[in-house]
């Protein structure tokens, strides 16, 4: 008795607020925009009987899924944050590796204080985190001043509203997300196995490119997954810094939904991204698991 | 011990740089007198005047700090049984779907998450306000929460329980007398975790809510939308300020924790 009230109470919430609005949000994907509230068609009216029901999901088609084909916005806006996510995964990489590689070859007694820089900024606001670029990156911005004082540019470059910008804000906001996982993988290295390497003569580099970085080879893996995954569905980022030419489908997604109120598109753009999230969700959660099992 | 290469120092502090510059450059330049948010014009703390008399804004503080406190600790209860559903219940009927549940929501993006929510308030036809946030941020800061708590209950040596049940206790006494004191650092960082993304969320809130609720985020995104603001920074100054005291108290009750349970053990190891 008692364990299953354990088990009904959080299992009913997650059904009641997770799973249930997900077969809406398919069901409202299949149905057509309508001028009424809510704003699409058809409704389901069980006291209409079973031809009701028959007649409802009869009325239910793939249209929306259709129309994100023919219009060119979708798949670009698929495409690029597809495009976006990859590269800021590879930038953020370069940045956190050396910085997680750092962290773990430093003293014992400073890797907690290390450990909490990184993660103190995970915890202050994203929102506040990506605005501070705001005012660093526009054309009056402080790099922009700090440039054109140093004399190496003499007319400010246009940063925010670029992709560049966005580029810049993602790997700010997620590199906690990347030193992590690497850092736990090269802690638990043995600084004698570089040693070894050297002794036999390899150089530093060869000794890291052959040691240190295969060693950490599942950090770098995790740490890409949960920088990629986010990053496609992103919103804050690309609304705040990116431009008018930046397409990523989160912001298209709320850009249905909110200016164009077209519910059962913005529903169909959901599904659709949610399916191409399946893929690294999948991959992610196979190498989390191999590890785990690697560690027995 | 290998020598601390150059390069190596050089990236910590690059790195950490690069971190913690643009946050310190904002609590600067919300000292600033100007108007203009790029041009220095001497020391004063006028905006945080004007920021304590802008009534939208405290309004907007108080739903959001309302809506963080009732739905952290909703998902801290709800995430504390999933957690131990997970990792104790065994096998039931219906388990592979119960912890696909739990961890989808963690990679779910949350314009999704957003936009179905919504979809099924509307649907049920409820007033959309601060219920329907704290619905929205309880589902999802409890699977954070879970994660976090199961992550220590895995670890927990379960003869421990079995001792107190052999003893006399009820398996609710022996829930909270000997389970709930072993888990409870986990406990609290699941309910700081999920209060903090609840404080700090913008885009389910801004699906979820009403015109009779705003909260802060949606309240600084709308007014950085146009540009950079002293406001805005001073409010972000208080803000990063509060982050950084609680985390850093934080860590310390945990390493007395830690350092405390440590003793504890090493004198019952001596006793026994």
């Amino acid at each position: 008795m008692r364990r299953l009230f354990l088990i009904a109470v959080p299992y009913l919430w997650l059904v009641a607020l997770f799973l249930i609005p997900f077969v809406i949000v398919l069901k409202i994907a299949l149905s057509d925009v309508a001028l009424a509230r809510p704003p699409y068609m058809p409704q389901l009216d069980i006291s209409g009987g079973w031809d009701a029901i028959v007649g409802f999901f009869a009325a239910l088609d793939f249209e929306n899924f259709v129309f994100l084909t023919t219009d060119d916005l979708y798949w670009k806006a698929y495409l690029s944050s597809l495009q976006i996510a990859g590269l800021s995964t590879i930038l953020t990489l370069i940045v956190g590796y050396p910085i997680a590689n750092a962290m773990a070859r430093s003293a014992p007694e400073w890797r907690p204080t290390l450990l909490m820089l990184v993660i103190l900024p995970f915890w202050t606001s994203f929102l506040i985190r990506v605005y501070a670029w705001m005012g660093i990156l526009s054309n009056e911005g402080l790099l922009n001043q700090f440039l054109l004082w140093t004399g190496i540019i003499n007319e400010p470059l246009t940063i925010l509203n670029t992709n560049t910008a966005v580029y810049i804000g993602i790997v700010y906001t997620y590199l906690p997300f990347m030193i992590l996982p690497i850092y736990s993988a090269l802690e638990r290295m043995d600084d004698s196995l570089l040693e070894a390497a050297e002794d036999l003569g390899c150089s530093r580099f060869t000794a890291f490119w052959l040691v240190t970085i295969p060693l950490s080879k599942n950090g770098i893996i995790a740490g890409c997954f949960l920088v990629f995954i986010p990053t496609i569905g992103e919103f804050v980022i690309p609304s705040l810094l990116g431009g008018s030419q930046t397409l990523m489908i989160g912001k298209v997604l709320w850009e249905e939904f909110f200016s164009n109120r077209d519910w059962p598109v913005a529903s169909a753009v959901a599904v659709i991204l949610l399916l191409i999230l399946v893929i690294p969700i999948i991959l992610f959660q196979r190498n989390e698991q191999k590890q785990r099992e690697a560690e027995g | 011990m290998r020598r601390f290469s150059w390069f190596n120092a050089t990236s910590l502090t690059l790195g950490f740089a690069f971190l913690y510059m643009p946050m310190i450059i904002l609590v600067i330049y919300s000292f600033n007198a100007s108007q203009l948010v790029t041009v220095w014009a001497g020391f004063s703390t006028r905006w945080y005047g004007e920021l304590v008399q802008n009534e939208e804004f405290l309004d907007a503080a108080w739903v959001t700090i309302k809506v963080a406190v009732i739905s952290s600790s909703i998902a801290t209860v709800l995430g504390t049984m999933a957690a131990y559903v997970l990792v104790r219940a065994g096998r039931f009927s219906g388990r592979t779907l119960f912890s696909g549940m739990i961890y989808a929501p963690l990679v779910m993006p949350e314009v999704i998450t957003g936009l179905s929510l919504l979809l099924l308030f509307i649907g049920i036809g409820l007033d959309r306000g601060v219920l329907t946030i704290v619905l929205a941020h309880t589902t999802f800061s409890m699977c954070y929460v879970s994660v976090v708590v199961s992550s220590r209950l895995v670890s927990f040596d379960q003869s421990l329980e079995e001792a107190a049940l052999d003893l006399g206790c009820s398996p609710f006494d022996a829930f909270r007398l000997v389970t709930l004191p072993i888990i409870a650092p986990a406990v609290i960082s699941g309910w700081l975790l999920a209060f903090t993304l609840s404080l700090d969320d913008l885009v389910i809130a801004s699906f979820t809510t009403g015109p009779s609720a705003t909260t802060l985020p949606i309240k600084i995104f709308s007014a950085v939308r146009l540009g950079v603001s002293p406001e805005i920074n001073a409010l972000s100054t208080i803000m990063i300020a509060i982050v950084t005291v609680g985390v850093i108290t934080a860590s310390l009750v945990t390493k007395q924790a830690a350092v405390r349970q440590a003793r504890d053990e090493r004198m019952a190891e001596r006793t026994a």
